[in-house]
C-alpha cells in the first residue's frame, strides 16, 4: 500500500520535464480507453436511457412506469431474497468463521475452510441450480434418502425445491462462504488481551460478547450484509436455472424485458436496470463507509 | 478448562453442520449423475454429455473465449498496475474505484449497456458481426474478472520494490522491453497465474452476458441441457465444479511453488 520512499517519488516528480510526464499519462490511457468503452459508456447509456422518451427527449415516465405491478412484484421478491439470504450469510458464515479461528480447532481446519469457501463462493450460476435440482429435487437424494428410511418425501413435509425457501437455500451456497471470507480478517482482529481485560474487570461471557465483541465486528457485519445484499440482488443464472421463470426477481424480468420486452415499453428496461445500479450502489457505499470505521479495530 | 472444552465442542458442531450443508448437494449431484442407467450406477450421464457434439463446440468455444479473455485481461491490468505503482500514484484512487466498480454493477445491467450500444447502429456496431460480438464477450469478461485480475496483479506488485528494482535496471542500462519482460513480469507472474485461472473460472460457465448476446457458449448450453434432460445436468454440474476446483487449485499450486523463491526486502 505504501509506496516505496514518499522523498523519492517527490524528487523525481520535480525534476520531470512536461513530456515526460505526458508520456507518464499516456501509459494509462489503455486502462482508461477500456473503462471508458467497456464499464463507463453502457453504464452511462443505461442511466441516460432510464430518463430518455422513445424519441431522445426527457422524461420521469420511465421512473413511474417502475410502478407497474409485475415490477414492483419483481423488485419486491429480489428485495425479500436479498435480505434474507444476506441475514442468514452473515449469521451463518460468521459462526463459520467463528468456529474455526476461535473455537480452539486444529490449524489445518481453518486452512481448509478457507479453501472451501473460495471455491463455493465461485460456485454460483447454473451448475448451483443443478446441484440443488440434484439434492433437493423431486428426485434428489435427500428425497429418495428420506422416502426409503422413513416414508416420507420432502412436498409431504411442506418443502417445494422450486419456491423461495428452495432459491434461498441455493443461494446460501454462495452467500455463507462468501461471509465466512469476507469477516474472516475481522474476526482475526479480535484481541485476546480484550477477552482477559473484560474478564479481569468482572465480565461474564456474554457481557464480554454484548460490549466487546458485538461493539467491534458491528461495522464490519453490516458492511458484509450490505455486500451479500448487492451480491444476491444482481444474480440471475441461478434463479433462471432453478425456477425457470416461476419465480419473477427482478434480474429475470429485466432479462425478459431485453429479450423479449414483455412490458411492452423499451425504455422501461432501462428504468428497471437504472434502479438495480441504484440499489447495488446504494449497498456497496454503506458498505465503504462501514468498512472504513471498521478499520480503525483491525491493526 | 471447562469452558475452553465447550467452545471447542460448539465450534465442532458449527463446522459439521457446515460441512454437511456444503458437501450434501455435492454429493448428492454425484450420486444423481451416475443414475442414468435404470438400476445401476454408471457413468453413461458423462459419456452423454461428452459426446454430444453440441457440448464439444459450446465448451470448446468457451475455453477459446476465457483465453482471449485472459490475454486481453492481462495486456490491460498488468502494464496498467505497473504504471500506476512506479510513474501515476496520483491515479491509483480513480483506478482502484474503477476495478470494483463491476461488483456494484450486476453483470445483467452491464450487459444489457453493451447490445444497446454496440448495436448495429452505433458508432462500433460489435454486435453486428459474429466475430464482433465474440470480442465483446471476451471484454465483457474482462471487465468482470477486473476486480480480481487488478487486485492480484496489484498484490504482487506490492510484494517486490519495483521502483528500486527499475532504477537499477536502468543505472545498468536496461531498455523498458528487458526491464519489462526480464524484470517485471518473473516477479509478477505467480500473481497473474492466479488471476487468469480466476479469469477462467468466472468465464467458462458465465450465462448472463453470452444469452444476451446470443453466443454458442457453455453456460447457455448448461442452460438447454437443464430444460431437456434429467440426469445430464448433474453430469454438467459435477464437470463444472472440477473446473472450478482445478482452477482454485492450480492457484494454490503457483502461489506454494513461487513462495520459497527469496522475496526482495523492502
Amino acid at each position: 500500500m505504501t509506496d516505496a520512499t514518499p522523498d523519492a517519488s517527490r524528487r523525481t516528480r520535480v525534476s520531470e520535464p512536461l513530456a515526460w510526464r505526458v508520456t507518464a499519462w499516456l501509459g494509462a490511457a489503455p486502462f482508461l480507453l477500456f473503462a471508458t468503452l467497456f464499464l463507463i459508456l453502457p453504464t452511462a447509456k443505461i442511466v441516460v436511457g432510464a430518463f430518455q422518451t422513445p424519441q431522445g427527449g426527457f422524461t420521469l415516465e420511465n421512473m413511474a412506469g417502475l410502478l407497474t405491478p409485475a415490477i414492483v412484484d419483481g423488485f419486491v421478491l429480489s428485495l425479500k431474497l436479498s435480505l434474507v439470504t444476506a441475514a442468514c450469510g452473515v449469521v451463518l458464515g460468521l459462526a463459520l468463521a467463528l468456529a474455526v479461528i476461535r473455537g480452539g480447532l486444529p490449524g489445518w481446519v481453518r486452512g481448509a475452510l478457507m479453501t472451501f469457501s473460495g471455491v463455493a463462493s465461485n460456485f454460483a450460476g447454473v451448475p448451483l441450480a443443478f446441484a440443488f435440482i440434484a439434492t433437493l429435487g423431486r428426485l434428489g437424494l435427500v428425497n429418495m434418502l428420506l422416502r426409503d428410511w422413513f416414508g416420507v418425501t420432502l412436498s409431504q413435509m411442506g418443502f417445494n425445491l422450486i419456491s423461495f425457501a428452495g432459491l434461498s437455500l441455493a443461494y446460501l451456497y454462495f452467500q455463507v462462504p462468501l461471509m465466512t471470507l469476507i469477516i474472516a480478517p475481522a474476526v482475526d482482529g479480535l484481541k485476546r488481551e480484550w477477552r482477559e481485560a473484560a474478564e479481569s474487570l468482572g465480565a461474564s461471557s456474554p457481557q464480554y460478547w454484548r460490549m466487546v465483541v458485538l461493539p467491534v465486528l458491528w461495522p464490519s457485519l453490516l458492511g458484509a450484509f450490505a455486500l451479500l445484499f448487492a451480491n444476491a440482488f444482481g444474480a440471475v443464472a441461478t434463479a433462471m436455472a432453478l425456477t425457470g421463470s416461476s419465480l419473477s426477481v427482478l434480474p429475470i424480468l429485466l432479462f425478459a424485458q431485453i429479450r423479449g420486452d414483455v412490458l411492452q415499453n423499451p425504455h422501461l428496461g432501462y428504468a428497471i436496470a437504472f434502479g438495480m445500479i441504484a440499489i447495488t450502489g446504494l449497498a456497496n457505499l454503506i458498505d465503504v463507509t462501514l468498512r472504513a470505521n471498521a478499520e480503525r479495530w483491525i491493526k | 478448562m471447562r469452558r475452553a472444552r465447550l467452545i471447542r465442542l460448539w465450534a465442532w458442531l458449527a463446522l459439521a453442520a457446515g460441512a454437511t450443508f456444503y458437501f450434501l448437494p455435492l454429493i448428492a449431484t454425484f450420486e444423481f449423475s451416475l443414475r442414468a442407467r435404470r438400476g445401476v450406477y454408471s457413468f453413461d450421464a458423462y459419456a452423454n454429455v461428452l459426446g454430444d457434439p453440441e457440448f464439444q463446440a459450446t465448451f470448446g468455444y468457451s475455453v477459446m473465449v476465457a483465453l482471449v479473455t485472459i490475454a486481453l485481461g492481462v495486456a490491460i491490468v498488468a502494464p496498467t498496475a505497473f504504471w500506476i505503482r512506479l510513474k501515476l500514484p496520483k491515479l491509483r484512487p480513480l483506478v482502484e474505484f474503477l476495478t470494483l466498480l463491476p461488483l456494484v454493477i450486476p453483470p445483467i445491467v452491464i450487459g444489457f449497456g453493451y447490445i444497446r450500444l454496440y448495436d448495429t447502429s452505433s458508432f462500433l456496431p460489435l454486435t453486428g458481426t459474429a466475430r464482433g460480438a465474440d470480442l465483446l464477450l471476451a471484454f465483457g469478461y474482462a471487465t468482470l474478472a477486473l476486480p480480481y485480475m487488478y487486485r492480484a496483479v496489484d498484490t504482487g506488485l506490492r510484494a517486490i520494490d519495483i521502483r528500486t528494482l527499475t532504477e537499477a535496471a536502468q543505472s545498468l542500462g536496461a531498455g523498458w522491453p528487458t526491464i519489462v519482460v526480464k524484470l517485471i513480469l518473473p516477479n509478477i507472474l505467480t500473481a497473474i497465474l492466479s488471476g487468469a485461472f480466476l479469469t477462467f473460472a468466472i468465464a467458462i460457465g458465465e450465462y448472463v452476458l453470452a444469452a444476451l448476446m446470443n453466443r454458442p457458449a457453455f453456460g447457455p448450453y448448461m442452460v438447454l441441457v437443464g430444460g431437456n434432460k434429467a440426469y445430464e445436468p448433474a453430469a454438467l454440474a459435477v464437470i463444472a465444479f472440477v473446473i472450478t476446483w482445478a482452477c482454485m487449485g492450480l492457484i494454490q499450486l503457483v502461489s506454494l511453488w513461487s513462495a520459497p523463491a527469496p522475496r526482495a526486502k523492502p
